[in-house]
């Protein structure tokens, strides 16, 4: 399991950074959310997968016996997506905005700001 | 020691924006109780300051979970000091944006958000934990993307779009930076992953995740050569925001930078030979890119860019009078951007124009408003006795001692680059005849009398703070010092977080 996950979280950055790589406007938000549950997932995996242990400490022992599921990563994870969904749906709007005012979907065109002296 | 109301900064400006938002409609009512939030804000800030450099760091753990398993937070002498300096800054904004923003943008709610980005830095300086800061900034940027785009005129969206794009990509590298370190040491809190990081085997990996600190902070900080979002956004804002903006927004991470180097990732040369080098790179090419420039906001801009280098250079050093270096000049130049962007701001308003090809006259026009404008401008050159100064001289010192010669260079080509620029300002626009095809500005007696208070007090306010920290040098140099002994030595912080004696 911990091995496709390994494989996915690569996908999703290479796919990503990929998509950050192009001219357009679209794609590099596209290439942005990619990346972003790339990293989710790389919090997910990086507290260790086990399966079926969960983090409660049995009746009458003071500390863990065996080897528990880490519940910090999941908290971590899901603020994580709470944040990247919300700067993510602002990104989106904002992408519409500067496409309807500036009318292309071109990065290479969005140069006003930086020629100007 | 533990006190829970350290964490009051951050309680009172989410307060604020709250209370804010209840008068969405009524402008007047919002640009009171601004400046009246700004104002107890200070107060708190200057109580919090003084009750950290009388009784020592104070500590609280959220939800009162031990450290390392809460939430820290820690009011530590550096971090207070910056609380403090955003504070005097917020109040001079606040106080400017009364007369500067339109009504238009405070009905779109300008105020809460200020109030909210306010928040989110002080819980960056506050936090003692790395993914509480994370969140911390997650908070200052979408602030600073709403008074981005506030407005949504053509320039704004497009710089906006730069500026959003850039700083998302640095928030994943953060996250992946924190994965990694949640993996390698298993803890989050600061202290905590200070102590342990020591310990792991990796020293690969470690100095990967460093390095994915450094391009995350680096972003977010206009660092050499990820900071090419700072020129095509700053001038886009009106001067308010853009004051803020340039006051706090890039130092926030270096704040960042300078905890995680300080305390997590240290002792390694190539680390240390990397920042120099960036350090020098920026300093050098955010000088050159001002030289070039005609727009006002845009040269400002790309000075930032070139002081970032002084700031990174100190870090890059790492001894304890390069770090006094680097927090005297972080204390200066708080100050001085945020008033340099309030007088561009109304030089812009005076003459009509934003390019320095088209102002002029200034000094002719307004010999006394003229020297009021020059000590920010030669405040950021570092005309002694003027604070600029003070910070150099420690930086050259720090980096002849420990034979880094190509920092010296590049640091005093960068004064000297500075120092050309802010020439060229004064000559196009104070001692020029105005041209006579340029649009003509709104003259000074046009401006009502509560405009003309409402410009003139924030500058005023920030150029006697500046003045105080050039002829008060002594005070801010033991304050300075204070804090860089604290950097080198970070046991102080890690004990009182974790409890320990």
């Amino acid at each position: 399991m911990e091995i496709l996950l390994v494989f996915i979280i690569g996908l999703l950055h290479a796919g990503g950074l990929y998509m950050l790589l192009r001219r357009s406007m679209f794609k590099m938000i596209i290439g942005l959310i990619l990346l972003g549950n790339g990293a989710n997932l790389l919090i997910f995996l990086i507290g260790r997968l086990v399966k079926g242990k969960p983090p409660v400490i049995d009746e009458g022992l003071k500390v863990f016996a065996d080897a528990y599921a880490d519940p910090l990563p999941q908290a971590l994870v899901l603020t994580a997506i709470v944040i990247g969904f919300g700067l993510q749906s602002f990104a989106i709007i904002l992408i519409k905005r500067v496409y309807n005012v500036l009318e292309t979907d071109d990065l290479d065109e969005l140069n006003s700001t930086d020629e100007e002296l | 020691m533990s006190n829970p109301y350290i964490i009051l900064p951050i309680v009172f400006h989410m307060a604020a924006a709250v209370i804010l938002m209840f008068c969405w409609f009524q402008p007047r009512v919002q640009k009171l109780l601004s400046i009246l939030f700004s104002l107890i804000g200070l107060g708190i800030s200057v109580w919090l300051f003084r009750l950290v450099w009388h009784e020592g760091f104070q500590v609280t753990q959220a939800g009162n979970w031990d450290a390392p398993f809460g939430i820290s937070f820690i009011a530590d002498t550096l971090g207070s000091t910056l609380g403090l300096l955003s504070s005097i800054s917020l109040l001079a904004v606040s106080i400017f944006s009364t007369v500067s923003m339109r009504e238009e943008r405070i009905k779109f709610g300008y105020f809460p958000t200020l109030h909210f980005l306010i928040m989110g830095l002080q819980g960056a300086f506050l936090t003692a934990d790395i993914f509480n800061l994370y969140v911390w900034f997650e908070v200052v940027i979408i602030s600073s993307f709403v008074l981005l785009t506030l407005g949504g005129k053509k320039t704004q969206l497009e710089g906006a779009l730069k500026y959003v794009s850039l700083n998302l990509l640095a928030s994943t590298f953060f996250l992946i930076g924190i994965a990694l370190v949640y993996g390698l040491t298993g803890s989050l809190n600061l202290a905590d992953v200070a102590i342990k990081i020591g310990a792991v085997e990796n020293r690969g990996l470690v100095n990967m995740t460093a390095g994915l600190f450094l391009v995350a902070f680096g972003i977010k900080s206009a660092l050499f050569p990820m900071y090419f979002w700072l020129p095509a956004s700053y001038h886009t804002p009106p001067a308010a925001i853009s004051a803020i903006f340039a006051g706090l927004l890039t130092k926030v991470g270096v704040y960042a930078m300078v905890r995680m180097f300080t305390m997590v990732f240290i002792g390694d040369t190539f680390m240390s030979i990397t920042l120099s080098g960036l350090a020098a790179l920026t300093i050098i090419s955010g000088g050159l890119g001002a030289i070039r420039q005609q727009h006002l906001g845009k040269i400002f801009g790309y000075l930032i860019i070139c002081h970032i280098g002084f700031l990174f250079a100190g870090l890059g050093i790492f001894t304890e009078l390069a770090l006094v270096g680097t927090i005297f000049y972080l204390i200066h130049d708080i100050v001085v951007k945020t008033n340099l962007f309030i007088v561009a701001g109304l030089m812009n308003k005076l003459t009509g124009s934003p390019f320095i090809k088209e102002q002029g006259g200034l000094y002719a026009k307004y010999p006394l408003l003229s020297l009021l404008f020059a000590i920010p401008l030669f405040s950021l050159v570092g005309i002694p006795p003027l604070s600029g100064f003070w910070a150099k001289v420690y930086l050259i010192q720090a980096s002849f001692e420990t034979r880094e010669f190509l920092l010296v260079g590049s640091i005093i080509f960068g004064s000297f680059l500075t120092l050309w620029v802010i020439a060229k300002v004064w000559s196009e626009s104070f001692w020029k005849d105005k041209p006579e095809a340029s649009s003509s500005g709104k003259p000074w007696s046009t401006f009502s009398t509560k405009e003309k208070w409402g410009i003139l007090v924030p500058i005023m306010f920030l150029s006697i703070v500046s003045l105080y920290i050039g002829l008060a040098a002594e005070n801010i140099i033991s304050l300075a010092s204070r804090i860089a002994a604290e950097l080198m030595d970070p046991s102080a912080y890690i004990n009182s977080i974790l409890g320990m004696k």
